[in-house]
Parts: structure tokens; C-alpha cells; sequence
């Protein structure tokens, strides 16, 4: 019976996106509301029936048959680190319906069936245990986030939404080519095709250690972009900057966190061998676009590019903490994808309502705020401080955790017997380089507030209150503070208390350093020790 | 020869349709005039059914390819025969109907365009029952010849005049073509007959004059398919003629070059090359880039069109690119697989083609401007999912899934030419086919915003109207729900594209000993 929860919180979505297209447009954003609020329920479900003693094991699963002769099944199922991306998602949801209440006017039904329909294929990416329903849904978020930016951005809206959809499309097909090798040499390892992930990643781990270069490189194509990673990151400040608010707080929220699970899921649990030997690179493009994205906010002037290249700076401790492969850093990694989505999200939610009483982002045009909208400069003086690191919030657990990872994780170390070193092929520098990452983001993001929030009052010149007809009061409305509430309580007590979480994705997050043991003894890999422990873990990613 | 007929019986049904339409059309009862649609209906219809229960060819390089083969170009041809249908004549009949003129046989094209729509229809199914190389050949022209004289006749304008010659002279060329290769080949192994020619090979190998016809033979029909270097005329073609005319050229000749060219290929089989699983290597070769330029150009092309016309003239010479994957692939070590087998890719891939393609040409078709011309130019579908949603919503959904959107039809085909180049060791191809999708992907959205997205023109007096024809709306209706729908029956249609693109391989030693 718990098997309907999933699909429930999947189905209810559409429902209501589908009632949503057809009912008068000044209905549609009650009627959207409602369908987000009443498909997190199933998902509260999922949160107090979840077996947190299990936490590895792929709970509420349950499969139809689709396409046998792929070894295609509409298969779902969650395990405690899905559980918490799919419940993030959930509360984005009627998170952004309410940001948007008043700066969407026109085509409403569009925007909000659209919006509906994103949120059911980020939970499906999230719960999907089949490669294909993975990917479909996978690429299923592209159309509705190019709708909604393509049509409800700012003024390079244009621009902005075909370079969102031809960068994700093309990385996710090489990516699939990636991904159906696996399936492909499964299919040869097993004797029968199949598309579920857990067989497809004990398979995927025999492979020799070119192979497996090959499907990282594939994989990453279309997870990079996703991230993004730094070479691969220049979609993301456009498409940010022109996005509607929800679209950024999704964007920001769910859909970047679709690439570090991706890599989380996927290329960890697939491709170990490969992970280990190029996790130094990958630790280096992460620190450079932590690094250099950090410069490039310091020299904004748009608030929302800042906040969309510090994004960029942000994931970046992600995949750190990801490529560190030891426990510290994959579990400050996990929870980073959670800090992340609550934090900048907000972030991004502040931005707009800001935009919607000025039509201004830029910071020369504005000052001061904190003597016209207090209750507004509360808000974001606190979410940007959630944002830098400031310990007691929920940003410094997990950026603390990735570094922390990055830092022990060295074989060298390991060999040479320093005590807390955990096997992996970063070190102290590497964490170093990524440290000063933090307190370039401090800079830039308390430049920011000190311009924005601080200092003399500034109001762009051509700003009249009265003349866009949308009445808003100069500070912040009950619906917005509603809005931000559920959001900064996630802020602080995750910073406060980040155990329950670190205990929830502990079992899941040990089932995947398993899959690197081959590595513990030598410095280097050796295939045959893959070959050995390619069946460890019968729940791996 | 005489127990050849028992695989025939679809054809006949098709050619005596044929022979009676073409009397009807030119009775001078206008009732009568009104029956050939009917009738070619009925051909199809009972073609279909015979299709199904057609034999197995044992004996044949694949054996399986004649039941799906003729069933998929009877459905595909009933809802092309809907498209067609009221395309050529409307105005000489209504003038007949107004009494200003009378009816006059050699001023009516009426039935020269039904019977050979059904005369193609019936040269593509000889094609796919051939069994000789000149019977190849003259299936080919068969499928070829009607569609010249249906592209010039499709519209009274000079410019599906020029499309016709050019298309002609063309045609021609990659006859010219393709029939001196097949004279390399009988050269090469003294045989026309397939099982003969087959043995040879099995028994001999290549040799020069034979690869070389092989080659030449392959450049050849890839007129046919509209792959480089023979797809120059293709735009011109498709935007030339009426879209009815245009969505059947997409699908008609393509289908029977595949076939064509699935069998040559068989001929030699994919049993060459280091993991003996691929064609000869010149072959391979000439596939393998054929392909990577096919898609290449024919995206990067679309890229910049605003005709909606030329940009699905584009988008199917990429399409032939992508299917030209699946040869090269070849049906695999486990040919009764699916996810191996990359000539059951194929078939199924022209399958999914078949319905998508067409549904976006049939809302070109179901739409004139206001002064008659047909809709054609990207502005006249701005904002048609607001004008005229069901004809809007069927364009955006055959256009995603020509996009290769999941989960619709189009990508499980695409997933299905994956799964087979990747277990045939094409990784390159697929990188090449992976970013070529990508590309494409700019073009196909234009053809979902546009409609979708954007708001319509503001004077009504530019707005394009529905052509008073309701099986053209049907028809893209039907389509657009097939790319949808016929996804839940995936299963079904590639188990049936797997058996039919098993291909059995010629053994050698067994045949040489039979050889005199």
C-alpha cells in the first residue's frame, strides 16, 4: 500500500496541471497552490513512513512492465537520500507558486500547468530506479524550464531559453550514449537486458578502467552541464538572470541538484574505478569555477547574476565533497544539495520580490532598503548569511563537511598513517584552494547586502509606486513572509542541529564508499580488486 | 516464379485497385469520379489484411521483412491516402459542379493521382518482396517513377512544375546510378538472383568489381533516402509540391531505399572486420560517413530555414542519417534482440517516422493562407495552438517528437539506434548522432514555439484558415495521438521489428559444396 505514495505524489501534480489549463485564468494560481500543497502530502507520507533504520534500502518501490525487450520498467523507489531531495522539491513547490502570485499576470494557466508539471518530473528523477524513467524524466524537466523561461523572463529571455535547452539537451544525449553502454555491457554481464539502476551499477562496476574512463567522461557531459562545472557553466548566469522568480528558485533548488545527484547516483556508483582516478581533475575544475565564479560575483552589479554565479561558486563545494569519496565529504555534499536548495532558493525568492516593487536588479540603482523594507533587509541579511557559512546556519555544516572531505581524503596520508585520513585522492591543498572560496563568497555576498540593504537610501529614479497596478505595500505581504518562514526554519535548525539528517543519509552514503574500497590498500587502482568487490553492496546507487 | 505469387497477394490487391481507380476517375459521373478514393481505400485496406497473414519467405535474406513490411506501408499509406485525398482537382470540380465547364478526361488528374499514389505503393512492397537484383531495380522505379509525375501534378503553380523535372532528372541520375552498380554486381558474381548472389559472396568473399558495384549501387539508392550526396533536391522537392504530395515523398521512397538498401547490405552480411560483426570495410566506410553527413548536414541546414517545408525537407534527410546508424550497426550477434539488432532499429525507427513526419505535414496541409496558397512559411503558424488548437497541439507534439522528446514515440526509436550502434562498437557514431539530435533540437523548437508559444498575428485578415478538407485535421489528429499512443505499445511493435529484421546469414561451407 505504501507503494502508491510515490506515484501519488507524482500523479497529483499533472492532476491538478491539467485542471489548472483548462479553468478561468484568475482560478489558476489558487488551483495550483492547492495541487502543490495537497502533492506534498503523499510526500509527508513518505517522510514519517520512511524506515530511517534502512535508510540504504530502496523503500515504496514498485514496478509495472513497460518495454520488456529493454528490460524496460516504470520502476520507483527512494532511498533516504532521495527522500530528502524529493521532500526539499516538495517544499519548493507551493514555495514558488506563492513567490509568483503577483509578478505573473499574464497567461497564468501556462505558467502555473507548467510549473506542475516540473515538479512531477523532478520528483520522478529523484524517485525513478529505471535508467530510461530516469532519463525521461531527466529530460522531461528541460521543456517545462525552457517554457518558463522562454516565455515569462526578462527582456533576453529569448536567448536565454534555447541556450538553458540546446546545453542540457546536448549533454544529456551523451550522457544516455554513456549510460546505454552501460546497459549494453550489462546486458552482456547478465545475459538479459536490464535498466534497473542497482543491477546496471553492480554490473557497470566490472568494467575494465578504460571503459569506465569512457562513461565517466559520457556521463559527465550531461551532469556537468546540469551542475554546472566550470568550462560548462555559462548557461547558467543567462538563464538565471532572465528566469521568472519561481523558475530560479527551481532552477537554483531542484534542478542543479538533478546533476550532483546525477554524479552522486550514477557516475559514484557506476564508474568507481574511473571516479578515483580522475577525481583530482575533477576537484580542480570544481575549485576553479568555486574560485573564479566567486570572482566573477564580486564584480556584479546585477543582484541576481550575482546570486546565479555564486551558485556556480556553491556547487562547486558539492562536487568536491562528492569527488572526495570518503564519508565526510559525501555526506557534506549531500546535505550542501539540501543548504543549497533552502538558501539560495530563498535567496532568489528575495531577489524577486524586490524586483517586483523596483523592476530593478541592478545595485547602483538601489541602496538603503533597510529603511523602507525591514522586514524584507531581515530576510535577506539572514539568508545571506546562511549562504556564506555563518556557523549556527545551515550553509557552514555542509560547506565545513565538503572541506573537511576534501582535506582527508588522501591514500598518501592514508600510507603514511596521519590519523582521520580516509582513502581518496584530494588532500590538504586541495581543501585550502576551496577555503579561499569561502571567504570570497563572504565578500561578495556582504558587499552585496552592505550596498543593498545598508547605507543611504536609494530608489531608482523612475520608480513610482502606484503606476504597475499590482499594489504592492513597500515591505513584504503575509503571503511572502509565508513563504519565506518554512525556508529560513530549514536554514536554522538544519544549522543548528544537522544531525538527524546526517543520520539519514549515514547508511546510504556508507554504501557508496563501499563500492571504493577496492581502492584502501594501494594508492593506485588495480582492476582485479574491482573485479573482487564488484559485488559489494546489494542496495548501492 | 509461379509460387513467388503466394508472397504477392498484397501487391496484386494494390495493382487491381490501382487498374480500377484509374478507369473511375475519368467517368464523366461526377459520383463515380468520387468513388476512387474509396476504392484505393478498400486496395489498401484489403492489401493490409492479406499483408498480415502474408508467408514467411524462408528462403529469403530476411525472411521476416515482407509481413511487417507491407503491413506498416498499407497503414501508413491509408493515412497518406487520407492526406492526399482532394488534393488535385478541387477547383475543376467545383467549376464542373458551378455547370461553367463540363467534365473533360484529359483535363482531369484525378485518376492519374490516385493510381499512382496506389502504383508507388505497390513498387515500395515489391521492393521489400524482391528477390533479384533486376526485380529490385524495377521495384525501385516503380516506387520512383509515379511520384515525378505526382509531385508535378500536385499543384497547378509553375513551381511543382520545376520540382517535378528537377526531381526527375535527379531520380534519374541515382537510377542511372544504382542500376550500374547492380551491373558491377551481377559482374562481380555472375548471379542476379539473391540467394545466388549471397552464396557467391559467402563462398568467395568480396572482390573489386564487386565492392565497387556495392558501393556505387549504395550511392545510388541513397538518392532514394535523400542522404549525401544525393540530397540536393530535396528541399526544392518538398516545397515544390503540395505538403500531402511532400509528407508522401518523405516517407515513400525513403522506405523503399532502406529496404533496398537493408538487402544489399544483407547480401554481403556483417560478418567482416575484426570483431566480425560489421559489413566490408570500403562499405562500412562509405555508410558510416554517408550517415555522420546525412544528419550533419541536413540539421545544420534546417538550422536556417523559414519555410516550415524546407525545414522538414532538412529535418528528413537527418532523419535518414540517423536511420543509416542502424545499417551500419547491423543486426548484431543476437539478431532475435531488439536492443542489438540495428536493421530492426530501423524498421521501427521508419515506423515512428512514418506517423510523426506525416502529422506535421498534414497541419501544413490542413491550412491555407487567406488567398488560397497553401500555409507554408514559419509565420503562418505562429501562435496556432490559440487559432486552431488541435491542429497547434498536433504540430507540437510531432514536433517533439521528431526532437527525439522522451517519452514520446520518436525517442524510443532513437533509444532503440542507441542501443543497437553501441553494442556494434559505433561509439563515434553515436557521439556524432548524440550532438546531431542536439542541433536539431534548435530547429524543432522553433517548430513548438512558434505554434506554442507566441502569440497569433493580430489582424485576423493575415490568419491562416482550416482547408475545407476534415481529413487532413484527421489526419494530423491521428498522428500526433500515435506518437503518444503508440508508445504504451512499444513492446508489441518492437518484438514484431526485431523479427522482422532478423537477417539470416548465408553459410558458407554448406553453399560452396552446392556450387557447381
Amino acid at each position: 500500500m505504501n507503494s502508491v505514495l510515490i506515484p501519488a505524489a507524482m500523479l497529483i501534480p499533472v492532476i491538478f496541471a491539467l485542471a489548472v489549463a483548462i479553468m478561468p485564468a484568475e482560478k489558476a494560481r489558487g488551483t495550483a497552490l492547492l495541487g502543490m500543497l495537497l502533492g506534498a502530502v503523499p510526500v509527508l507520507g513518505l517522510l514519517f513512513l520512511f524506515d530511517y533504520q534502512n535508510a540504504a534500502a530502496f523503500q515504496f518501490a514498485g514496478s509495472v512492465d513497460w518495454i520488456p525487450e529493454f528490460g524496460l520498467r516504470l520502476s520507483l523507489g527512494i532511498d533516504s537520500v532521495a527522500l530528502l531531495l524529493i521532500a526539499l522539491t516538495a517544499l519548493l513547490g507551493p514555495i514558488c507558486v506563492l513567490g509568483s502570485w503577483t509578478a505573473i499576470v499574464e497567461r497564468q494557466r501556462l505558467f502555473y500547468s507548467w510549473l506542475l508539471i516540473l515538479q512531477t518530473a523532478m520528483l520522478g528523477v529523484f524517485a525513478a530506479r529505471d535508467l530510461v524513467v530516469f532519463y525521461i524524466c531527466f529530460e522531461f524537466t528541460l521543456l517545462p524550464m525552457f517554457i518558463l523561461i522562454g516565455v515569462f523572463g526578462s527582456t533576453n529571455r529569448k536567448i536565454a531559453s534555447i541556450k538553458f535547452f540546446l546545453y542540457t539537451f546536448t549533454g544529456s544525449l551523451i550522457a544516455l550514449a554513456g549510460l546505454v553502454y552501460v546497459a549494453w555491457y550489462a546486458a552482456g554481464h547478465y545475459g538479459h537486458w536490464t535498466l534497473d539502476i542497482g543491477d546496471l551499477a553492480s554490473a557497470a562496476r566490472t568494467m575494465s578502467p578504460t571503459q569506465q574512463g569512457w562513461v565517466l567522461a559520457g556521463m559527465l557531459a550531461g551532469f556537468a552541464v546540469k551542475v554546472p562545472l566550470f568550462p560548462l557553466h555559462t548557461w547558467l548566469p543567462l538563464a538565471h538572470t532572465e528566469a521568472p522568480t519561481a523558475g530560479s528558485v527551481i532552477l537554483a533548488g531542484v534542478l542543479l541538484k538533478l546533476g550532483t545527484y546525477g554524479i552522486y547516483r550514477f557516475v559514484l556508483g557506476f564508474v568507481p574505478m574511473a571516479v578515483a582516478e580522475h577525481a583530482p581533475m575533477l576537484a580542480v575544475l570544481s575549485i576553479i569555477g568555486i574560485v573564479y565564479a566567486g570572482l566573477i560575483c564580486w564584480v556584479q552589479t546585477d543582484v541576481k547574476k550575482l546570486i546565479a554565479y555564486s551558485s556556480v561558486s556553491h556547487l562547486g563545494f558539492c562536487v568536491l565533497g562528492l569527488v572526495a569519496v570518503n564519508a565526510t565529504g559525501l555526506s557534506g555534499s549531500i546535505l550542501y544539495m539540501l543548504n543549497h536548495g533552502l538558501s539560495t532558493g530563498a535567496l532568489f525568492l528575495m531577489i524577486g520580490f524586490m524586483y517586483e516593487r523596483y523592476h530593478t536588479r541592478d545595485m547602483g540603482q538601489l541602496g538603503g532598503l533597510a529603511s523602507k523594507m525591514p522586514v524584507w533587509s531581515s530576510f535577506m541579511v539572514f539568508f545571506v548569511l546562511a549562504s556564506v557559512g555563518l556557523p549556527g546556519l545551515n550553509g557552514f555544516v555542509s560547506e565545513f563537511l565538503c572541506l573537511i572531505g576534501a582535506f582527508q581524503s588522501s591514500s598518501s596520508l592514508v600510507a603514511a598513517g596521519h590519523p582521520g585520513a580516509t582513502p581518496g585522492a584530494l588532500g590538504p591543498w586541495y581543501a585550502f584552494f576551496a577555503g579561499t572560496g569561502m571567504v570570497v563568497a563572504a565578500m561578495y555576498l556582504l558587499i552585496m547586502v552592505g550596498r543593498v540593504v545598508w547605507g543611504k537610501l536609494v530608489e531608482p529614479h523612475e520608480h513610482h509606486h502606484d503606476d504597475d497596478g499590482s499594489h504592492l505595500p513597500p515591505d513584504l505581504t503575509a503571503r511572502e513572509v509565508t513563504a519565506l518562514i518554512p525556508l529560513a526554519l530549514g536554514c536554522l535548525v538544519f544549522g543548528l542541529w544537522p544531525q538527524p539528517l546526517l543520520g539519514a543519509i549515514e547508511a546510504p552514503v556508507n554504501v557508496a564508499i563501499r563500492s571504493f574500497e577496492f581502492e584502501a590498500p594501494q594508492p593506485t587502482p588495480h582492476p582485479e580488486h574491482a573485479q573482487a568487490d564488484a559485488h559489494v553492496g546489494e542496495v548501492a546507487p | 516464379m509461379t509460387e513467388r505469387l503466394a508472397y504477392l497477394w498484397p501487391e496484386l490487391s494494390l495493382f487491381i485497385a490501382t487498374c480500377v481507380v484509374m478507369v473511375l476517375g475519368l467517368s464523366p459521373s461526377r459520383e463515380t469520379r468520387r468513388l476512387c478514393a474509396w476504392v484505393s481505400a478498400i486496395g489498401l485496406l484489403v492489401a493490409a489484411g492479406l499483408a498480415v497473414n502474408a508467408p514467411v519467405d524462408s528462403e529469403a535474406l530476411l525472411p521476416n521483412l515482407m509481413p511487417f513490411a507491407k503491413l506498416l506501408i498499407a497503414m501508413v499509406g491509408l493515412v497518406l491516402l487520407m492526406l492526399l485525398a482532394g488534393t488535385v482537382d478541387r477547383d475543376y470540380e467545383a467549376e464542373i459542379a458551378s455547370g461553367r465547364t463540363v467534365f473533360h478526361a484529359l483535363r482531369s488528374n484525378r485518376a492519374e493521382f490516385y493510381s499512382f499514389f496506389l502504383f508507388s505503393l505497390t513498387g515500395l512492397m515489391l521492393t521489400a518482396s524482391a528477390e533479384s537484383l533486376i526485380w529490385l531495380f524495377l521495384a525501385l522505379e516503380l516506387t520512383s517513377l509515379p511520384t515525378y509525375i505526382m509531385v508535378t501534378i500536385s499543384t497547378r503553380g509553375t513551381q511543382s512544375q520545376e520540382a517535378g523535372v528537377k526531381y526527375f532528372f535527379l531520380g534519374a541520375l541515382g537510377a542511372a546510378f544504382f542500376l550500374y552498380g547492380f551491373a558491377l554486381i551481377y559482374g562481380g558474381t555472375g548471379a542476379t538472383h539473391f540467394a545466388d548472389i549471397a552464396a557467391v559472396i559467402a563462398a568467395d568473399g568480396m572482390n573489386p568489381i564487386l565492392t565497387l558495384g556495392m558501393i556505387i549501387g549504395l550511392i545510388g539508392v541513397s538518392f532514394k533516402i535523400a542522404a549525401v550526396p544525393m540530397h540536393f533536391y530535396t528541399p526544392d522537392v518538398y516545397q515544390g509540391a503540395a505538403a500531402p504530395v511532400s509528407a508522401m515523398l518523405a516517407f515513400v521512397p525513403k522506405a523503399a531505399g532502406f529496404i533496398a538498401i537493408i538487402v544489399l547490405c544483407a547480401l554481403m552480411g556483417w560478418r567482416y572486420g575484426p570483431g566480425g560483426e560489421s559489413l566490408p570495410e570500403a562499405v562500412r566506410l562509405l555508410l558510416w560517413i554517408s550517415a555522420a553527413l546525412t544528419m550533419t548536414v541536413g540539421n545544420t541546414l534546417a538550422l536556417r530555414q523559414r519555410s516550415v517545408k524546407r525545414i522538414l525537407a532538412y529535418s528528413s534527410i537527418a532523419h535518414s542519417g540517423y536511420m543509416l546508424v542502424g545499417v551500419v550497426a547491423g543486426p548484431g550477434s543476437d539478431p532475435a534482440r531488439f536492443t542489438t539488432n540495428g536493421i530492426a532499429a530501423v524498421l521501427f525507427y521508419l515506423l515512428c517516422y512514418g506517423f510523426m513526419n506525416v502529422g506535421a505535414f498534414a497541419v501544413l496541409a490542413a491550412l491555407r493562407r487567406p488567398d488560397g496558397t497553401e500555409a507554408d512559411d514559419i509565420d503562418d503558424i505562429r501562435g496556432l495552438c490559440h487559432t486552431q488548437p488541435v491542429l497547434g497541439w498536433s504540430m507540437v507534439l510531432c514536433a517533439l517528437s521528431l526532437l527525439g522528446m522522451p517519452p514520446l514515440l520518436g525517442f524510443i526509436g532513437k533509444f532503440g539506434l542507441f542501443t543497437s550502434a553501441i553494442s556494434a562498437g559505433e561509439i563515434v557514431l553515436v557521439v556524432i548522432l548524440g550532438l546531431n539530435s542536439a542541433i536539431a533540437a534548435a530547429y524543432y523548437l522553433r517548430l513548438v514555439v512558434t505554434p506554442y508559444l507566441e502569440r497569433p498575428a493580430e489582424r485576423d485578415a493575415m490568419a491562416v484558415q482550416r482547408v475545407a478538407i476534415p481529413s487532413r485535421a484527421i489526419v494530423a489528429v491521428v498522428s500526433a495521438c500515435s506518437v503518444v499512443v503508440l508508445v504504451l505499445a512499444a513492446q508489441f511493435l518492437v518484438t514484431r521489428s526485431a523479427i522482422a529484421g532478423r537477417v539470416i546469414e548465408t553459410k558458407p561451407p554448406v553453399r560452396a559444396q552446392t556450387q557447381p
